[in-house]
């Protein structure tokens, strides 16, 4: 009985059973639906049935109107934390930074401990945003790279088994990989640099003869790694929302695997692309403790990515905020209501770009 | 049905996790050693037993000693329990005056705007600065071929402010007479998280040559170039992989890792190797600059006493000398009363600290003894 049966089917099971009137009967189409009679406390007349009088009625503590409460309450709650966190973040900020004797926009050092305070977010502003974007040149390519095969290229199961490595590799917690990157990947970048310098010296961004090593090549090289597993397994998901049609149809074209890819693919998959690599954005921007381990520190601001130095904001917070004073660590404050600003532009941004492009949405995102 | 079942099976396991979770923290909190066992390090007869909780944090730079401190006294009394958080001098200071914390632990006095907060939240007594524990901050190297390398103040401020670029410069060279020394560059490692450490170190330079090191002093470091390390261990894993390279670390950090140490130059003209001893001389020549029982203590860098190690930093615990919570006193006055014993002293010089001279110790233990 549970069994959906259609007019055609029936027709035909009907027709079957012809023969052998003993077999299961299925044309009995008029299925009785047991609708729960509720104790409405006899308000009014017994509505007709037909209006939707039949449905059940409202109560005042039934599972309906609780659950209603629970799931308003949780859309509550998030709103009021952002809100906590910002009226936090603005709260003890502004005594700092109106105690700042620099322009806090746009001096580039942080000496917020110092008898006269003069700190200002430019350089670690640029060096967040600088060292994210490098981070995202190196791993997007190699991010989709390794969606399309999983989801396109590769058979089921080795495609199965590489998904979970990768999903592996999102667990890893932060300061291990900022540990790993200052203990083992800092010599080969050491020398990369080196030779980076030597046979492309006249490109500004290797334009420095040293020393190497901790420099914002580093620290991208190591936020990379670790936006790989999000912006992967987010983009191999929305491969893997491609309609069959779609791809079949440009099949039946006579297109190859790769023009399947380019044709039917991508553009499909357009706008989760850049939700998924916005939401690495974020993981990159927000990143502190590999960063505060890898990054060779100061506040010089350069193109130059392969000389020892950068910082970033959250970074900065993480090596500064234990001996912080009181207007220090208003400073510090200050600079995260700055990070947060930047990645709230991120996220309009990308949401921005995800609804300009929403004929292609379906399910993607 | 068959949803309502996953429901039941998921409650099952969350109500589970949290029971779980709940035994967990509960054996954390109960975790006070209270088994006396012999063989400590310490002899019973220096340490009064008190019951309680003591919670304190702050420095870094004295959290070894603490801990082994906090070792030994628990180990004697059962039913102390002693909690040092290394958060930080800065974090630590505001926890002490923000009431969360008993003492804290602090490599710099508070300045002139805490001062009067922490006197505050002592009621009836100032806050009061006990220097603890004396800890050298060894300068160390990686130059190849190079092992016994004895460098003078207006060498090491060059160096530090980048004036001298390579081993090699005559400057080295004539602070090593006879040494061979090779062309490398040299590479500068400081700390990249601001720290008492590099506070005390920038401190040394600028009083020894202001005149080749114009950065002052901070702990947040200011010169020039260099690589930034977090941490001391960040300084001694750098410098171990990079040769050419030199750094300033505290001296436990040169002992466990057998990093080599220069010898620094003196006022009285001698390169002083750095070991308990000499860092003691400097310490002993040091002034106490607080007043009553406040015990701030300013370092001669320039001493002219034989033997001095130059370059040590003082941490204080910073406590209440009046108005101590009366439930917090009793193990405050035993645990710190253990700490200011010679026998307490001795036991961490193999952590990396030098024990803090007899006529210091003696005032700080007798004030440790008047607290209320």
């Amino acid at each position: 009985m549970s069994q959906p049966s259609f007019p055609g089917s029936a027709e035909a099971a009907s027709a079957a059973s012809a023969d052998s009137p003993n077999d299961l009967t299925v044309e009995d189409d008029t299925r009785t639906v047991d609708i729960p009679r509720h104790r409405s406390g006899g308000r009014g007349p017994v509505a007709p049935m037909g209006g939707g009088g039949a449905l059940p009625t409202r109560r005042r503590f039934g599972p309906e109107s609780v659950f209603r409460w629970l799931t308003t309450g949780s859309g509550v709650v998030v709103l009021v934390i952002i809100v906590a966190i910002a009226v936090f973040l603005i709260a003890k900020a502004v005594p700092a930074i109106r105690a700042d004797k620099a322009n806090f926009l746009t001096h580039f050092q942080w000496f917020p401990d110092d008898e006269v305070p003069k700190f200002g977010i430019a350089s670690l502003a640029i060096g967040t945003i600088y060292s994210s974007a490098i981070a995202l040149v190196i791993s997007v390519p190699v991010a989709l790279g390794i969606a399309l095969c999983l989801s396109h290229y590769a058979h089921k199961r080795l495609a199965s088994g590489l998904g979970y490595l990768i999903d592996l590799l999102a667990a890893v917690p932060s300061i291990v990989f900022g540990l790993w990157g200052r203990d083992y990947l800092y010599l080969p970048v050491e020398q990369f640099s080196g030779w980076l310098h030597k046979y492309f010296g006249w490109i500004p961004l290797f334009g420095s003869d040293g020393p190497y090593g901790k420099s914002i090549l580093l620290g991208a090289l190591v936020l990379a790694i670790m936006v790989l597993p999000i912006v992967t397994s987010l983009s191999r998901e929305v491969f893997r929302q491609t309609p069959p049609m779609n791809e079949e149809a440009a099949l039946a074209l006579g297109a190859t695997k790769w023009e399947v890819v380019r044709l039917a693919v991508l553009p499909y998959s357009r706008p989760g692309l850049i939700a998924a690599v916005m939401l690495g954005l974020g993981r990159a921007l927000g990143e502190t403790i590999a960063l505060a381990l890898v990054l060779g520190g100061g506040f010089g601001v350069g193109i130059d990515i392969i000389h020892d130095g950068g910082n970033t904001i959250a970074a900065n917070i993480a090596n500064g905020f234990g001996e912080a004073t009181d207007i220090g660590r208003g400073a510090l404050i200050a600079s995260g209501l700055v990070l947060f600003a930047i990645t709230l532009v991120v996220n309009v941004i990308a949401r921005a770009i995800v609804y300009r492009r929403r004929e292609f949405l379906g399910s993607a995102v | 049905m068959k949803l309502q079942r996953h429901g039941i099976l998921a409650g099952l396991a969350l109500t589970a996790t949290f029971a779980l979770a709940a035994c967990g923290s509960d054996n954390n909190t109960a975790s006070s050693p209270s088994t006396p066992t012999g063989g400590s390090s310490a002899s019973a007869s220096t340490i009064s037993c008190a019951t309680g909780t003591l919670n304190a944090q702050g420095s870094t730079a004295q959290q070894n000693a603490i801990n082994q401190w906090v070792k030994d006294y628990q180990t004697q009394c059962s039913g102390a329990n002693i909690v040092y958080q290394g958060t930080g001098s800065g974090a630590g200071q505001q926890a002490f005056i923000s009431g969360t914390a008993d003492f804290a632990g602090s490599d710099s006095a508070l300045t002139a705007a805490d001062q009067p907060k922490a006197n505050n939240r002592c009621k009836t007594g100032p806050a009061i600065h006990l220097p603890m524990a004396v800890g050298p901050i060894a300068v160390v190297y990686n130059v190849q071929g190079v092992s016994n390398l004895q460098l003078k103040p207006a060498t090491l401020a060059k160096i530090f402010s980048g004036k001298i670029t390579t081993w090699n410069d005559a400057a080295i060279k004539a602070d090593n007479p006879g040494a061979t020394l090779p062309s490398t560059k040299i590479l500068t490692l400081h700390r990249s998280d601001s720290s008492g450490t590099s506070d005390n170190f920038t401190n040394y330079l600028s009083t020894v040559d202001p005149t080749d090191w114009t950065f002052g002093h901070d702990k947040t470091w200011k010169g020039p170039g260099g690589d930034a390390e977090k941490g001391s261990d960040g300084i001694a894993a750098q410098l171990g992989k990079t040769d050419g390279a030199i750094g300033y670390v505290e001296w436990s950090y040169a002992q466990a890792d057998s990093l080599n140490t220069a010898k620094i130059g003196n006022a009285a003209g001698q390169f002083q190797d750095l070991t308990a001893a000499s860092a003691g001389v400097t310490i002993a020549s040091a002034q106490t600059t607080g007043t009553g029982d406040d015990m701030q203590m300013k370092i001669d860098y320039n001493t002219t006493a034989q033997g001095a190690y130059p370059i040590v930093l003082v941490t204080y615990e910073i406590v209440c000398e009046q108005g101590n919570s009366s439930t917090a006193l009793p193990l405050l006055k035993g645990f710190l009363g253990y700490t200011s014993s010679s026998a307490a002293q001795q036991s961490v010089t193999q952590l990396g600290y030098a024990p803090l001279p007899e006529t210091v110790r003696t005032k700080v233990a007798a004030t440790v003894a008047k607290l209320s």
